[in-house]
């Protein structure tokens, strides 16, 4: 196995597009030196990005936040203003494992080891986040929801990584949440997680809903129908109900070592209502 | 298997090694610099035993590869006292008998020294909270959470 | 609150016996310095690893090992060609009965592989990587055979069978046809069916558990040398060196003597180490090889190829009359042994009733092999299982009646006098004390609020002495250096030098203690049972006794006197009485200064066969909240409550307590092994083996209740397996409170809890 830790984006690509056998980036590492360690993985090549300045800032610009996807959950938690734009996102970031995780896992990485039940991607979904994707060709964007299409399997060709997430500023009335199901208080997998992103008008009328989920089906879901059940409502009961089918319609889970589908759609609902009143308050404050 | 030449500080001491690309941080702790009381309980980031701080920030050295460490200061529970002094957690730790088995309890006490340098009043909440990822089977907790927050305390000067 | 001790006797006047002063070994262990299994290397060592098996039930056709040690750096290979097959007998080891015809199986398969996980080759060579790479090379030629996993299916006719030609012992007659249940065991007292006939209410129910891992933080590790002239030294994490020392030396045929094992710290056990998994590899490893070996589990391979405890279905009866009186009691229970028989059903069935006072009580157990790893002791083995489903039963009787839980247990508590339906008639024993010490704390009246409840459990356990050596040696300058043999889990070596610091009247922190090797004391019985407090604590005492003796001896000759006319006081020889003559006191201090003309070095010893170990009993009052839509429950409030005996060092004895209490609600809420449907388990990691983490929890608080034991010099009991069994029965019956369901079937899992949960209100619905 060759490291190589280049400082630019271009060395990087040249680095993957080159090389012959299985080739791996590396961010954090929480999830690759485990795969490694287990032999689920044997690559003769991995590039670690965390040198390349642009993958490690967090940017405020006019368009929103620009966070490099080698930036690691406690740098995003310790952001200044992060966290009041996009509690929801932070706070979903820093349910990826211990204290220790949380000082080296990524943005980048949770989303590119294409895992269903990330914690991550639920709430960037939620929030409307895109990717930007460096590779050969130049770079080019995809909303968060389009990056992972299977377990293990993303949209990304080969030389291509994530560089950076961008979520938009958070305007007056906007609001967001992550929960999720586990069976102890830390430390495990999401059984099912709900991202809610919300955006009231002055009455706290929601005219914009977003709603991610996680663990319930092959890859983490946009659910469009179940954001539009609360479009025009004050979160009223209907509504929530309505929104609660939608999200329970959208699943597909399996059974295995974490839950049971039965369990796991069942939940997603009750989740799913939780955080959709939780962005709601947060939308109104 | 390539070695790779790295260099780095560990507890404030410079230190240079060669080390292969597949070796954890955990490896070279413990293997090459002999410094074997960070402790291997899993090696897939899910015990804690093996936390270490890097740069000042809390890990664990399993889940780094040895190379990633160049250029950077790494801090390790030989680390903790100052000279023949105790640093005020491990004295608590001793006081409240914090420990049983005893493999545990340099991980807890790296991430402890780590929460109390972020945070130097937490409640017991966020010390269970932050102290989730340090398994312990022997003691149930309770009396290490007891310690950490009583050296808090005392290093608050309350 | 927290550190409560209730002195239920009068307090003899102790100095030391009761105090909470820092561990001996502590330093060590907050610097790092402590050395734990996978700690210690030699120069030249090899890396040992292991080939398991990827089947969970197959015929080994055949190993080829060629290629592997082809490989450049590969230096030994073992298969099951390096160990001499040994004869099935049950011989003793220690107290316990070991067949080395299954020891020699388990360390590395034979005729087949019997489990996912089971040692079919070990390498040892000149890196990891090599080693690793070695593995690949090696070519086992495997039949699969089918599998069976489940208990009832490895028992009904027709199963696959683990073991041909296993005929069930303890059946009258012997049953003809060959099956996996290796034992029936019956324990009766009185007629059940004349005390079921004058119940007035029965309660019958059928449970389920889960086998579930120790899961201890410090993997198994060990570091072999085996000399050319075949003396060989061991590195080991055990809980017995003598007893790991016993087993390698029959594997691998070497006098016992000729083998030096050295106990290194050991990072938790819980009657895990117990048994020799890697050690006797590393050895045959390190004999081919001539140099050092080291072999260290992956947390893969402990958790496939280590511990477990039993699973077990349990069907349970017992009917009382109105007024609260039990009548009867009756059990049945089938225990997984794993893939080699001896499930700790014996003990299960022992445990089951023993906190009550009973005339009828039968119980039957069976041991029961399937394709799982072999099971080992883990903390109170088989009492946990069997006290879950009784204290559940007890439970429901109680509500039936509408009687108060306490009361209820209290009418038929086991006290002074009680005949145990395994055996002995109980001496004083502390439960009746526990009992009235929940109903008079705080938490037993706390409120609780909506989708909360309270339960409460009982339990019990032997605990034991056995074979004991230490050895007390009074230094020249009047420091004292202690040999003891039993490993320190969790704060042995401070009891210890606190007894002998009580017994001479010196300063604790003038003693010295080891826990020395093989080659150093006599024979130590293994740290297990609950024992080393109580029998290393009873030879320390005696070999204290032994100094203060020879200290008497050595002044009465200085002074001219027999010995009776001096005896030792506060730390110091002094005349008996006025009629010894007025020599001044002479501190231990001084004797050791003049030891060398007094008669030469001055060391009490100890060899004991420790009798009169005396049970504990628990109870445990626990509340928790359930999330009616989630399923999930909190541990809210908890308490132990506990008879000590005596507590020598009252936090050791808390943190018992605590760590049992805690293994108990893991038990009891999440932890299990899931298997998939190729027979191989799924969750081998502390990712999806979820033990409780500190966020899970609330303090733990505690109530040390002391019955001394008139045995014990001391009064100790032995304190560190009670706290595991009643936790599983007090979640359970808390969890019926909250939610009104009786939950039968552990883990209570998110899953199954609201499953139940939905089920009911279907019914309440439809009904």
């Amino acid at each position: 196995m060759r490291y190589e830790a280049p400082e630019t984006l271009d060395a990087a690509v040249a680095l993957l597009t080159a090389a012959t056998g299985d080739a791996r980036v590396l961010a954090g590492g929480t999830d690759l030196l485990v795969q490694l360690k287990t032999d689920m993985i044997d690559p003769g090549l991995v590039v670690d990005l965390k040198r390349i300045a642009e993958m490690r800032q967090i940017k405020k610009l006019p368009d929103g936040f620009h966070i490099g996807a080698a930036v690691s959950g406690a740098e995003l938690k310790e952001h200044p203003e992060l966290k009041k734009h996009w509690p929801g996102v932070v706070e979903a970031a820093n349910l990826i494992g211990s204290t220790q995780i949380q000082g080296r896992a990524t943005l980048g990485g949770n989303l590119c080891n294409a895992s269903p039940a990330a914690d991550s991607v639920p709430a960037l979904i939620a929030a409307g986040a895109r990717v930007s994707i460096h590779g050969p060709k130049g770079r080019r964007e995809l909303a968060v929801e389009d990056v992972v299409l299977a377990p293990r399997k993303t949209a990304l060709a080969k030389g291509e990584f994530v560089v950076s997430f961008q979520v938009p500023l958070r305007a007056k009335g906007m609001g967001d949440a992550y929960l999720r199901f586990i069976p102890r208080t830390e430390m495990d997998i999401a059984v099912v997680g709900v991202g809610v992103g919300l955006t009231t008008d002055a009455n706290g009328v929601i005219t914009a809903a977003r709603i991610g989920l996680g663990a319930v089906a092959a890859r983490p879901l946009y659910v469009k129908a179940a954001g539009d059940a609360l479009v025009g409502s004050k979160l009223e009961a209907a509504a929530l109900d309505k929104m609660v089918a939608a999200v329970r319609a959208a699943c597909s889970p399996i059974d295995d070592k974490r839950g049971t589908i039965e369990f796991r759609i069942k939940v997603a609902g009750v989740i799913a209502r939780r955080a959709a009143i939780t962005a709601y308050e947060r939308a109104r404050t | 298997m390539a070695k790779h030449h790295v260099s780095f500080t560990v507890n404030g001491d410079p230190t240079e090694i060669l080390c292969e690309t597949n070796a954890t941080l955990l490896d070279v702790l413990r293997d090459e610099l002999e410094l074997t009381g960070t402790k291997e309980g899993c090696s897939t980031g899910d015990c804690g035993a093996c936390s270490v701080t890097v740069d000042g920030r809390l890990v664990c050295s399993c889940l780094m590869l040895g190379v990633e460490a160049n250029g950077k200061s790494i801090g390790t529970i030989e680390g903790l006292a100052n000279g023949d002094k105790l640093h005020p957690l491990q004295q608590k730790f001793l006081e409240h008998h914090a420990l049983q088995c005893g493999i545990c309890t340099p991980g807890f006490l790296v991430a402890s020294k780590a929460l109390l340098e972020k945070n130097p009043d937490p409640t017991e909440t966020e010390v269970r909270y932050w102290l989730a990822g340090n398994l312990c089977r022997c003691t149930g907790y309770d009396k290490i959470v007891r310690a950490v927050m009583d050296a808090a305390a005392e290093m608050r000067g309350a | 609150m927290q550190e409560t001790v209730k002195k239920l006797t009068p307090e003899p006047d102790y100095k030391i016996i009761g105090t909470r002063p820092i561990r001996p070994d502590g330093v060590d262990k907050v610097t790092g310095r402590a050395r734990f299994g996978a700690d210690y290397n030699l120069p030249g060592q090899l890396t040992g690893r292991v080939l398991r098996s990827p089947h969970p039930h197959a015929i080994i056709k055949s190993i080829d090992t060629s290629a592997a040690l082809a490989l450049p750096g590969v230096k030994a290979v073992v298969t099951r060609d390096d160990f001499k097959d040994q004869a099935s007998e049950f011989v003793p080891a220690g107290e316990m009965l070991i067949n080395y015809r299954d020891v020699v199986r388990n360390v590395m398969a034979r005729e087949r592989a019997l489990y996912e996980g089971h040692a079919v080759a070990a390498v040892a060579a000149t890196s990891p990587s090599i080693a690793k790479a070695a593995l690949k090379l090696i070519k086992v030629d495997y039949e699969v055979l089918p599998y069976v996993l489940d208990l009832d299916a490895a028992m009904a006719p027709g199963a696959p069978v683990l073991h041909p030609g296993m005929i069930t012992a303890g059946v009258e007659p012997a049953p003809k046809q060959e099956s996996n249940v290796a034992k029936r065991v019956e324990f009766i007292l009185g007629d059940v069916s004349k005390g079921f006939a004058s119940a007035d209410l029965i309660v019958e129910r059928e449970f389920e558990t889960k086998p579930v891992h120790q899961g201890y933080i410090e993997p198994h590790a060990c570091l072999a040398n085996f000399a050319e002239d075949g003396q060989a030294d061991l590195w080991v994490s055990t809980q017995g060196h003598w007893v790991v020392r016993a087993h390698c030396a029959r594997l691998l045929g070497m006098d016992v003597s000729k083998l030096r094992v050295t106990a290194t710290e050991i990072g938790g056990g819980f009657g895990g180490k117990t048994v020799v998994y890697l050690e006797p590899l590393a050895l045959a490893l390190s004999r081919k090889a001539g140099k050092p070996v080291k072999i260290v589990m992956s947390r893969d391979e402990v958790f496939r190829a280590s511990g477990p405890t039993s699973g077990a279905k349990m069907r349970i009866k017992v009917g009382a009359k109105k007024d609260g009186t039990i009548t009867a009691a009756e059990g049945e229970l089938k225990y997984h042994a794993g893939a080699f028989q001896g499930s700790p059903v014996g003990p299960g069935c022992m445990c089951a009733f023993a906190p009550y006072d009973l005339e009828h009580v039968k119980v039957v157990g069976y041991d029961v092999v399937s394709n799982r790893p072999k099971v080992a002791a883990y903390r109170a083995p088989g009492g946990p299982i069997s006290g879950y489903a009784v204290e559940s039963v007890i439970d429901e009787l109680a509500r039936k009646l509408k009687l108060d839980p306490i009361e209820f247990r209290l009418k038929n508590a086991a006290k002074e006098g009680t005949q145990a339906a395994y055996g002995p008639k109980f001496g004083p024993v502390g439960l009746v004390e526990s009992l009235q010490a929940a109903r008079a704390h705080d938490h037993w009246k706390a409120p609780l609020k909506e989708n909360q409840g309270r339960g409460i459990a009982a339990g019990f356990w032997f605990n034991i002495g056995g074979e004991t050596t230490v050895s007390l040696a009074l230094s020249e300058d009047g420091s004292l250096v202690l040999m003891a043999g039993t490993p320190d889990i969790g704060g042995l070596r401070a009891s210890l030098c606190m007894m002998v610091a009580e017994e001479l009247g010196v300063d604790m922190n003038s003693i010295r203690v080891t826990i020395a090797d093989t080659q150093s004391l006599g024979y130590n019985f293994l740290t297990g049972g609950s024992r080393s407090t109580f029998s290393s604590g009873m030879a320390v005492v005696e070999a204290s006794r032994s100094i203060i003796k020879q200290a008497c001896e050595r002044a009465a000759k200085l002074w001219e006197l027999t010995p009776d006319a001096v005896e030792y006081v506060d730390g110091a020889v002094r005349p008996a009485g006025a009629n010894a003559g007025k020599h001044p006191p002479m501190t231990l201090k001084q004797v050791a200064a003049m030891a060398g003309k007094t008669g030469g070095p001055i060391v009490g010893s100890s060899s004991i066969n420790a009798h009169g170990a005396a049970p504990s009993f628990g109870v445990h009052v626990c509340d928790l909240e359930v999330d009616p839509e989630t399923g999930k429950a909190t541990i809210i409030r908890y308490t132990v409550i506990q008879d000590a005996g005596r507590a020598i060092h009252p936090a050791y004895v808390e943190g018992q307590y605590q760590g049992g209490a805690v293994q108990g609600i893991g038990w009891a809420l999440n932890e299990e092994y899931i298997y998939g449907a190729d027979g191989k388990m799924q969750n081998s990691g502390f990712l999806d083996y979820r033990i409780p983490v500190a966020s899970d929890l609330p303090m733990i608080d505690t109530v040390i209740v002391e019955v001394p034991n008139p045995r014990h010099p001391y009064g100790v009991r032995g304190v560190g397996e009670t706290p595991i069994v009643p936790p599983m029965g007090a979640i359970a019956n808390a969890m019926c409170d909250a939610t009104g369901l009786r939950f039968t079937s552990l883990p209570m899992s998110p899953p199954r809890v609201l499953a139940a949960i939905d089920a009911a209100r279907l019914g309440k619905a439809n009904g």
